[in-house]
């Protein structure tokens, strides 16, 4: 496997062929935001947070889902990245509906750590207060319609880890939502293995655990890169 | 010099943020030689329908809003206010995005007050219409910017005391408060 060299914010920094241009950030510890991103999954381009610019690329690409090139020019932290990165920010708590202060992961969710990030002080546009459901029929688990960003990573890890693949996204633009079983309450999904793992993954309050309440809820984020690992190294192979 | 005139002022909220601005403790003392209160929940005398209260706003340096904006009363006041000061800040989560008193917008108006005070009240069941005492429910509760100009936002349900104080202290020092990662606080 070939190695690339390239410049992130005017550092030389060196990246495996096939890496992604976040795999490279990351590994040099290089502040990004990102929320669909989950280091275990495989990368969707959802969020757009980690958009960044590519010299002689007029468009700002993913950095989750665009490969290192050979001699790649790469800013992360231009006005024009911060300045779309607040609206899209923005545009999340404007689109759901996101009170803080009632939210069983409030002080633990990774949409609000976005916000002090992306120094969000108040949302400029108007929310919309969409009605949304909540869905109480799992015995363990809730999932609440209005907290989600359709990150799709409850999608990815039902899938791709334990593969089940309860959930799906049904809908289009604003009308967008999760589903399980192909509809259905989750509750009456057969197919749920009621082994917590959206739950975990989830950045936010969509996908809680039924006991919790407001700020208490704190997701476990390292199980992931456990279960993969474990698995590589085929720790519970019979 | 003379001192910072200072107004506070308490729309659609708990008082949460009054009571963080009591969480000052000791430091209302520095405060006080600096600073002169003009008008606040916390010092003056109630009239029942707040406008009239309002009319007589004195002009400030500074309004501290605590609160969202959910009736007409409140709006009113809130012009009333920016216009006799020179900052306006929106002063905890209520005001800034509405939170809480904001979820009332999943329902319309009257199925809210029909659930309050028809459906779920035990006795004297009566949807309150006294226009002369209680204001008109807006449609929408929204925060204060979406009404006025806003020129810096305080954030958390309620905001620190140290947050208060950092954004005080720099408007009396005439310094820009520059908010960063520590002071910000949803919820």
């Amino acid at each position: 496997m070939s190695v690339l060299t390239l410049t992130i914010n005017g550092i030389e920094c060196t990246g495996r062929e096939g890496q992604t241009i976040l795999d490279v950030i990351r590994e040099n510890n290089i502040p990004i935001p990102a929320l669909c991103n989950l280091k275990g999954l495989t990368p969707v381009g959802a969020c757009r947070l980690c958009l960044v610019e590519v010299r002689g690329i007029s468009k700002l690409v993913p950095a989750c889902t665009t490969k290192i090139q050979e001699g790649m020019f790469i800013e992360t932290d231009t006005e024009k990245l911060r300045t779309y990165r607040r609206i899209l920010v923005e545009l999340l708590f404007a689109e759901g509906n996101h009170v803080c202060a009632s939210c069983v992961v409030n002080g633990n969710c990774d949409l609000q750590q976005l916000g002090f990030m992306v120094e969000m002080d108040h949302v400029r546009f108007d929310y919309l207060w969409q009605s949304f459901q909540i869905d109480a029929s799992h015995p363990r688990f809730v999932a609440d319609q209005s907290k989600c960003v359709k990150c799709t990573r409850c999608i990815r890890v039902c899938d791709e880890v334990e593969g089940a693949h309860v959930w799906d996204l049904k809908g289009r633009g604003i009308a967008t939502r999760i589903v399980s079983g192909l509809n259905q309450p989750w509750g009456q999904v057969k197919e749920c293995t009621q082994c917590g793992k959206c739950v975990q993954v989830c950045p936010v309050g969509a996908l809680f655990d039924k006991t919790a309440t407001p700020s208490e809820m704190v997701k476990d984020r390292s199980f992931l890169q456990r279960i993969l690992e474990g698995r590589e190294a085929k720790l519970w192979a019979r | 010099m003379g001192k910072i005139r200072i107004g506070t002022v308490w729309l659609g909220g708990c008082s949460g943020c009054h009571m963080s601005f009591l969480d000052l403790d000791e430091r209302l003392l520095e405060l006080a030689q600096y600073a002169e209160f003009m008008s606040s929940p916390i010092t003056d005398w109630k009239l029942h329908t707040p406008i009239k209260e309002y009319q007589d706003y004195p002009e400030v340096d500074i309004t501290l809003v605590e609160g969202a904006v959910v009736n007409t009363d409140n709006v009113e006041v809130l012009k009333i206010v920016r216009e006799r000061s020179k900052l306006v800040i929106a002063f905890g989560d209520c005001a800034v995005s509405g939170n809480v008193p904001a979820y009332r917008n999943l329902f319309g108006v009257d199925d809210v007050l029909n659930a309050v005070y028809l459906e779920k009240a035990s006795y004297n069941q009566q949807v309150p219409s006294d226009k002369t005492v209680i204001p008109k429910l807006l449609n929408k509760v929204v925060p204060i910017s979406h009404v006025v100009k806003v020129d810096y936002f305080i954030t958390g349900c309620p905001p620190s005391a140290d947050t208060i104080w950092y954004t005080i202290k720099c408007l009396l020092e005439g310094r820009q408060p520059k908010f960063t990662e520590e002071h910000y606080r949803y919820g």
